[in-house]
C-alpha cells in the first residue's frame, strides 16, 4: 500500500468487491424476477444473490474500516466521504418524494376527478356513477373490499415518540463521541438502535393489525397502496439504518473512532435523522391529514 | 494504449495491473473511462443494428422482414439501449477520463465505487437484452413504459424493471462520484468559475441525475407492484390514474433529455475555442445558461403529455415554461457563434463535428419549439415529427458531440494522432447520412405518419425510402469510425502533449498519452 502518507489522497488498488457486488445484485434480481414469473427455484437464486451481497458488504466495508483505522485517509478523503453520503441522502429524498407525490396526486387530482370534479362530470356519470370523492378510499372499484383506515392513535403516535426519542439519544451519543466520553457514547448509541428495532416491531404489529382486523391490504385501492408503499419503504430504511447503527455501536465498543475522526458514526447519524424526518412527514400526511 | 512501465512490486501502484484483472478490478479513472467508452460503443452498434432492422422494415410499405410484435420490441429496446447504454455511459466515460485531468486531480474521488458504477452496467444490459428471448418477447410498449400497455409484457416484465433499477444504481453512484470529484478534488486555485465548461456541465448533469434517477426507480417499482402485488397506482378503479405514471415518468424523462445534452454543450464549448483560437465568448453566461436550463427542466415535463388530458391552465403553464428554455439555449448558440466570429478558424475533424453540432442541434431545438405549442402539438403528437425532433437533438446533437470529443481527446488518450483524412471522411459520411435519415421524417410527421408502426399508408413511401437509405449510410459509416480509432492506435504518429495549437486547459499540460495517475501533485493554476 503506497500513498499511505497522511498528506496525499489515498487511491486504492484494484478491488474485487465491486464485481462481487454486481454478481450479487444480478443474481438476486434475476432470482426475484424468476420468482415473480412463478418459477419455484427463483426464491433460492434470490437468496444466493442476497447472501453474495451481504458477503460483499462485509468484505468491502471491512476493507474500508481497516484502511480508516490504519490512518491512511487524510482530511480530503474524509470530505469526499461526507459529500458522497450527503448526495446519497439527497437521492433517497427524491425516492421518497415520488411516493409522497403519488399520495398528493391521488388526493388532490385523480380521486376528485373520478368523483366528477373540474371538467370530469362525464367521467363520473358514465364510468363511476355511484362514486363520491373521499379520503381514505379504495377507489370507485372498491378494490380489496371494505376496509378501515389505520388510525393515528395509539400505535403510530407511540412509534413517533420512539423515533423522536431515538433522534435525541443519537444526538447525545454524538456529543459524547466529540467529548471522548466512551461510556456515554456506547450507552446512548446502543439505546438508539434498540429503539429502532422496537419501532420496527411496532410497525410489524401494525401491519398484522391492518391485515388481520382492518382488511387494509396492499390491494385496498389507492389508500392501501400508498399506505403500505410509504410505510414499507420507510420501514426498510429504518431496518437498514438500525443495522448500520448497530455496526457502528460494535465498532465503538472495539474502540474505533476518535473525537476528531468519526465519519462512519456521523454518516449513520445523518441517515438516521433522514429516516426520522421522513417518518414525521409520513405521520402527518399518511396518518393524520 | 502503450504504457510500458516496469511492474516490479515497488512501482506497482504507478502502472496498471496485468491481464484481465486490470479491467475487472480497476480503480483507475482512465481504465474505467475506457471501459465505459467501449461499452457504450458496443451498445451503440447493438442499438444501431436494431434501428437498421426498423428502417429496413420501413423501406417500403407492407410487412417485409419482421412481425409487428417484434417490431415493437425493437423500437422499445433500441431506445432503452441508446439512452441508457450508449449515450449516458459515453458521457460518463468522458467524465471519467477528463474530469481529473481538467481539475488537476490524481483520480476520481471514490475510486472503488467508480468501478462498481461501471461493472453494474454489463449485468444490467445482459438482463435487459435477454428479455428478447423470453416467453412473450421483450418489452414492446415503448421506452416510456406507459401502463396499462406495458403491464401486458410477458415474462420479460420483471427483468426489464430490475434492469432499469440496476442502471439507476449505476447512474446514482456515478453521479455522486462526479459531484464529489468536482467539489472536493480541484487543485488549489481552481475556483469554480475557472473550471472548464465540460466540468461545469457535468456538475449540473450529475445533480440532475441524482434528482431524477430515484424518481424513475420509484415509477418502475410501482409498475412492478401494480402487476404482481395488487396495488392500483395506475388503475382508475382503485382511485389511481394511468396518467399519473406519465407525470412521474416525464418528471424523470425531461431532465433525462438534458442529462444527455448538457455534457454535449460542455464538449462543444471546449472544442470551438480551440479551433477558433479565441477564448470562449461569455464563459459566465454559459455557466448560468446551463444552470437555468437545468432548473427549467424540472418544470416542463407535461409538454410530453398535452394530448393525455390536462386542465387548460396546466397546458398553458407547460407551454410557456417550455418556450422559456429557448432563451438560455439561444444564449449558448449565440456564444458559440460569437466565439467563432473573426476567429482564426481551422476545420479539423473535432471542429467539423462541433460546428455541425451547433447547426443541427439548433434544428432539433427549433422543432422542439414547434412541439411546445399546445394546439400544434395536438397535430404533431405521436407522429414522425416527434421522432425527427428528438433524433436531431440526440444524434447530430449528443452523438456528434461524443464523436467530436473522441477525435479531440483521442491523441491525449492514446498518444497517437488519428488520420485526418479518414476522420473527415467519417464526418462527411455521418453528416450527409444523418440528414438524409432524419430530415424527411419531419415531412412524414407533418403529413400525419404515426410513429412506432411497422407498416404505413402508400403516400408515405417515398420519404420513408429516402430515410432508410440515409439510415444505412449513417449506420455503416460508423464502422468507419471504429476503423479510424483502430488505425490511430496502430499506425498513428506520436502526438505532442499540446496536440492542438489553440488548446487550453490542464489536460494539455500532461504528456500524451496521459500518465496512469493524472496529477500526483496538484498543478499550479494561473
Amino acid at each position: 500500500m503506497a500513498h499511505a502518507s497522511n498528506d496525499s489522497y489515498y487511491i486504492p488498488h484494484g478491488s474485487h468487491w465491486p464485481l462481487v457486488g454486481s454478481v450479487g445484485l444480478f443474481t438476486m434480481l434475476a432470482g426475484a424476477a424468476n420468482w415473480l414469473n412463478g418459477s419455484s427455484t427463483g426464491v433460492y437464486i434470490l437468496a444466493i444473490g442476497a447472501l453474495t451481497i451481504i458477503y460483499m458488504v462485509f468484505g468491502w466495508f471491512g476493507t474500508v474500516i481497516r484502511e480508516s483505522e490504519a490512518g491512511i485517509y487524510n482530511d480530503d478523503v474524509d470530505s469526499s466521504f461526507r459529500m458522497g453520503m450527503m448526495w446519497f441522502i439527497f437521492s433517497e429524498i427524491m425516492f421518497f418524494a415520488v411516493f409522497f407525490g403519488v399520495l398528493f396526486y391521488a388526493r388532490t387530482i385523480s380521486i376528485p376527478w373520478l368523483g366528477g370534479d373540474s371538467n370530469n362530470f362525464f367521467t363520473n356519470t358514465l364510468l363511476w356513477e355511484s362514486f363520491t370523492a373521499e379520503w381514505p378510499t379504495n377507489g370507485p372499484g372498491n378494490m380489496g373490499g371494505e376496509f378501515e383506515p389505520m388510525p393515528p392513535w395509539p400505535l403510530p403516535t407511540i412509534n413517533t415518540i420512539i423515533l423522536l426519542t431515538s433522534g435525541a439519544t443519537i444526538t447525545v451519543a454524538h456529543h459524547a463521541i466529540q467529548a471522548g466520553h466512551r461510556r456515554l457514547l456506547t450507552t446512548f448509541l446502543g439505546l438508539t438502535w434498540v429503539l429502532g428495532f422496537i419501532f420496527m416491531a411496532c410497525q410489524a404489529y401494525e401491519y398484522y393489525e391492518a391485515y388481520a382486523h382492518l382488511n387494509l391490504t396492499l390491494s385496498s385501492g389507492m389508500y392501501g397502496a400508498t399506505f403500505f408503499m410509504l410505510t414499507g419503504f420507510h420501514g426498510l430504511h429504518v431496518t437498514i439504518g438500525a443495522i448500520i447503527l448497530m455496526v457502528i455501536w460494535l465498532r465503538c465498543l472495539r474502540g474505533h473512532f476518535t473525537p476528531e475522526h468519526h465519519f462512519g458514526f456521523e454518516a449513520a447519524a445523518w441517515y438516521w435523522h433522514f429516516v426520522d424526518v421522513v417518518w414525521l412527514a409520513l405521520y402527518i400526511f399518511v396518518y393524520w391529514v | 494504449m502503450s504504457e510500458a512501465v516496469s511492474h516490479d512490486s515497488h512501482h506497482d501502484d504507478h502502472g496498471p495491473a496485468k491481464g484481465i484483472t486490470r479491467w475487472l478490478f480497476t480503480t483507475n479513472h482512465k481504465d474505467i473511462g475506457t471501459l465505459y467508452l467501449i461499452f457504450s460503443l458496443i451498445m451503440f452498434f447493438t442499438g444501431g443494428a436494431m434501428a437498421l432492422i426498423i428502417r429496413a422494415e420501413l423501406f417500403q410499405p407492407g410487412l417485409q422482414f419482421v412481425d409487428p410484435h417484434f417490431f415493437n420490441q425493437l423500437t422499445t429496446m433500441h431506445a432503452l439501449l441508446m439512452v441508457f447504454g450508449a449515450v449516458m455511459p459515453a458521457f460518463v466515460g468522458l467524465a471519467n477520463w477528463l474530469l481529473p485531468m481538467m481539475i488537476g486531480a490524481p483520480d476520481m474521488a471514490l475510486p472503488r465505487m467508480n468501478n462498481w458504477s461501471f461493472w453494474i452496467l454489463p449485468f444490467a444490459f445482459t438482463m435487459l437484452i435477454s428479455t428478447l428471448f423470453m416467453q412473450g418477447g421483450g418489452p414492446a410498449g415503448g421506452w416510456t413504459l406507459y401502463p396499462p400497455l406495458v403491464l401486458q409484457t410477458g415474462d420479460a416484465f420483471p427483468f426489464m424493471v430490475f434492469a432499469i433499477h440496476l442502471m439507476g444504481i449505476s447512474s446514482i453512484m456515478g453521479s455522486i462520484n462526479v459531484i464529489v470529484t468536482i467539489l472536493n478534488m480541484r487543485a488549489p486555485g481552481m475556483t469554480l468559475l475557472k473550471m472548464p465548461l465540460f466540468v461545469w456541465t457535468w456538475l449540473i448533469t450529475a445533480y440532475l441525475l441524482l434528482a431524477v434517477m430515484p424518481v424513475l426507480a420509484g415509477a418502475v417499482t410501482m409498475l412492478l407492484t401494480d402487476k404482481y402485488f395488487g396495488t392500483g397506482f395506475f388503475l382508475g378503479a382503485a382511485g389511481g390514474d394511468p396518467v399519473l405514471f406519465q407525470h412521474i415518468f416525464w418528471f424523470f424523462g425531461h431532465p433525462e433529455v438534458y442529462i444527455m445534452i448538457l455534457p454535449a454543450f460542455g464538449i462543444v464549448s471546449q472544442i470551438i475555442p480551440t479551433f477558433a483560437r479565441k477564448p470562449l465568448f461569455g464563459y459566465e453566461a454559459m455557466v448560468y445558461a446551463t444552470a437555468t436550463i437545468a432548473f427549467l427542466s424540472f418544470i416542463v415535463w407535461a409538454h410530453h403529455m398535452f394530448t393525455s388530458g390536462m386542465p387548460i391552465a396546466g397546458q398553458m403553464f407547460f407551454m410557456f415554461a417550455t418556450m422559456l428554455i429557448a432563451i438560455p439555449t439561444a444564449v449558448k448558440v449565440f456564444n458559440w457563434t460569437a466565439t467563432m466570429w473573426r476567429g482564426e478558424m481551422t476545420f479539423e475533424t473535432p471542429m467539423l463535428f462541433a460546428v455541425a453540432f451547433v447547426i443541427l442541434f439548433t434544428i432539433g431545438g427549433f422543432s422542439g419549439l414547434m412541439l411546445a405549442i399546445v394546439p400544434a402539438d395536438y397535430q404533431y403528437h405521436d407522429t414522425y415529427f416527434v421522432v425527427a425532433h428528438f433524433h436531431y437533438v440526440l444524434v447530430p446533437g449528443a452523438v456528434f458531440s461524443i464523436m467530436a470529443a473522441t477525435y479531440y481527446w483521442l491523441p491525449k488518450w492514446t498518444g497517437k494522432m488519428y488520420n485526418e483524412t479518414l476522420g473527415k471522411t467519417h464526418f462527411w459520411l455521418s453528416t450527409i447520412g444523418v440528414n438524409v435519415l432524419f430530415f424527411p421524417q419531419h415531412f412524414l410527421g407533418l403529413a400525419g405518419m404515426p410513429r412506432r408502426i411497422p407498416d404505413y399508408a402508400i403516400q408515405f413511401a417515398d420519404f420513408n425510402m429516402v430515410s432508410s437509405i440515409g439510415a444505412f449510410i449513417f449506420g455503416f459509416s460508423q464502422l468507419f469510425f471504429v476503423w479510424v480509432i483502430v488505425d490511430c492506435v496502430r499506425n498513428g504518429k506520436q502526438a505532442t502533449s499540446q496536440v492542438w495549437e489553440g488548446a487550453e486547459g490542464l489536460e494539455w499540460t500532461l504528456p500524451s498519452p496521459a500518465p496512469y495517475h493524472s496529477f500526483e501533485t496538484a498543478p499550479e493554476i494561473k
